[in-house]
């Protein structure tokens, strides 16, 4: 067998590797691209610890075939953070202990960030459901879905100032930063 | 293992008739990897469907809504005029797997596994589903429960691929449901599904009417005798009860963990009773079994 060439973006950059025809997303990320965040727990797509995004769908990698990813764009854990500044998720679950022994948590976090760009703000049964597909041992799920829910509302906060700002007029902006400089002074 | 990825429906039914070994189309792949990895089977050939042009479109016309052979569960619940139009087919579809495994399956997929307990074919068989095939003899359209012929095994030919499934234009007043039982609330295989169609005139009698059981016999199983049960009535509590009765007789389960024969056949009758409530409802009917 010949291995086959593709050509992806992976986490906003080109990548380019060679596969097997019979080789899984998921060993191609972690033996040849050694992107080893995308776990392998069951292989056959029930439990969740591979989730990588495909086109900005999530997928569970281990039931994609690497030749498969030719010209799409895969989402993996690695590309999560931004540089040394973690995800709300990624600090939420922290803050939380949304984790044990850590193995699912890769999976968890695409799977919910996922989620929230679908629907930022998810009830406690839609949180759930959307994270059905994925399997946790240790936690018994609460700690990870009051990690999410708490994800979810700083997020709402921060996007929620992020667009007053756009919104405000100039003028007013300005008085906002003189008011906050001078609360600063009191304080 | 060889990997195609032709650009045709013909192309692609070529290579399926011309492999020697074992040929395998792959769409999703959310059971074809799955049976890879487990060793149930060693693929000579996969032939990767996804390029083929409108193998991933859903297209409205006319004549009914055309649902690529590539189309993913994920993409059907997305497809506002689809759900409009045939609310049970996506739900039933919708309910495949998880999160992950929908943003890969197809209903397509789900036919051509031919599992008893597929919870897209019910709703589709019960739709009037048609399947159009293209293989080396040219192109031929078949409903859809003729696919499946037992558990794993179907009536495609060699070389014969499912280029897309079509439903048929909606009438009037229609509307369809699925329901299943499982024993958790996500993520397990029906232990009996059902699908129920419905259109009703403008006083709300019952005038076409299909039903389908999933999981409860070797092949998802159209009951005519029960869709003859609610015609020509406002499905009221007794044609509901001769319709119950119907499905439960057409039952012929299986005794397993899942559930027993008496289980089964029990909640076939139940289930197709609140799937008829619903599907009534969606068709603009009152509140039903009054």
């Amino acid at each position: 067998m010949s291995g086959m060439k593709v050509h992806t973006k992976i986490n906003g950059d080109p990548v380019e590797f060679m596969c097997e025809a019979d080789e899984s997303l998921l060993d191609v990320l972690r033996n040849r691209l050694n992107l080893t965040g995308a776990k392998e727990g069951c292989s056959t797509g029930d439990c969740g610890a591979c989730s990588v995004t495909v086109d900005g769908r999530l997928t569970c990698s281990c039931l994609v075939l690497g030749v498969e990813a030719e010209g799409h764009d895969i989402g993996t854990i690695e590309g999560m953070a931004e540089g040394e500044a973690l995800h709300p998720l990624q600090k939420k679950f922290i803050e939380h202990a949304a984790l044990q022994c850590g193995i699912c948590t890769p999976g968890f976090l695409i799977a919910a960030k996922s989620l929230l760009d679908k629907n930022p703000d998810p009830t406690e049964t839609e949180i759930r459901f959307g994270l059905a597909g994925n399997l946790c041992r240790c936690t018994g799920y609460d700690k990870i879905v009051r990690a999410v829910q708490d994800a979810a509302q700083e997020m709402r906060k921060t996007s929620a100032k992020a667009s007053a700002k756009k919104a405000a007029p100039a003028k007013k902006r300005v008085a906002a930063a003189k008011s906050r400089t001078s609360q600063k002074k009191r304080a | 293992m060889r990997y195609e990825r032709p650009t045709s429906f013909k192309a692609a039914a070529e290579l399926l008739a011309k492999e020697k070994g074992q040929a395998f189309v792959l769409a999703g792949g959310t059971d074809l990897l799955v049976r890879m990895r487990t060793g149930f089977i060693e693929p000579d050939l996969v032939v990767d469907i996804k390029l083929i042009n409108g193998a991933n479109e859903i297209k409205k016309s006319e004549s009914g809504f055309k649902i690529g052979a590539a189309v993913s569960g994920a993409e059907l619940g997305e497809h506002s005029a689809l759900k409009k139009a045939w609310p049970g087919v996506v739900e039933a579809a919708n309910l495949i797997g998880s999160k992950q495994v929908q943003g890969r399956c197809t209903v397509t997929g789900n036919l051509c596994n031919a599992s008893p307990a597929a919870d897209s074919v019910p709703a589709l068989v019960a739709a009037g589903a048609k399947a159009l095939i293209v293989g080396p003899k040219g192109k031929r359209k078949v409903a859809v429960e003729e696919i499946p012929v037992g558990p794993g095994k179907t009536s495609l030919k060699k070389g014969e691929i499912i280029e897309a499934i079509v439903l048929p234009k909606r009438d009037g007043k229609s509307g369809d449901a699925y329901l299943r039982f499982i024993p958790r609330t996500e993520m397990d295989i029906a232990v009996v599904g059902v699908g129920v169609n419905v259109t009703l005139d403008g006083k709300g009698v019952v005038t076409k009417a299909r039903v389908a059981l999933g999981a409860v016999a070797p092949t998802v199983r159209l009951v005519p005798a029960a869709a003859k049960a609610l015609i020509g009535t406002k499905m009221e509590k007794e044609a509901l009860d001769k319709m119950a009765a119907a499905c439960e007789a057409a039952c012929s389960p299986i005794d397993d963990k899942r559930g027993t024969r008496e289980f089964r056949i029990k909640v076939a009758g139940v289930l197709a009773r609140r799937a008829a409530a619903i599907a009534r409802k969606r068709a603009g009917g009152k509140s039903a079994g009054k």
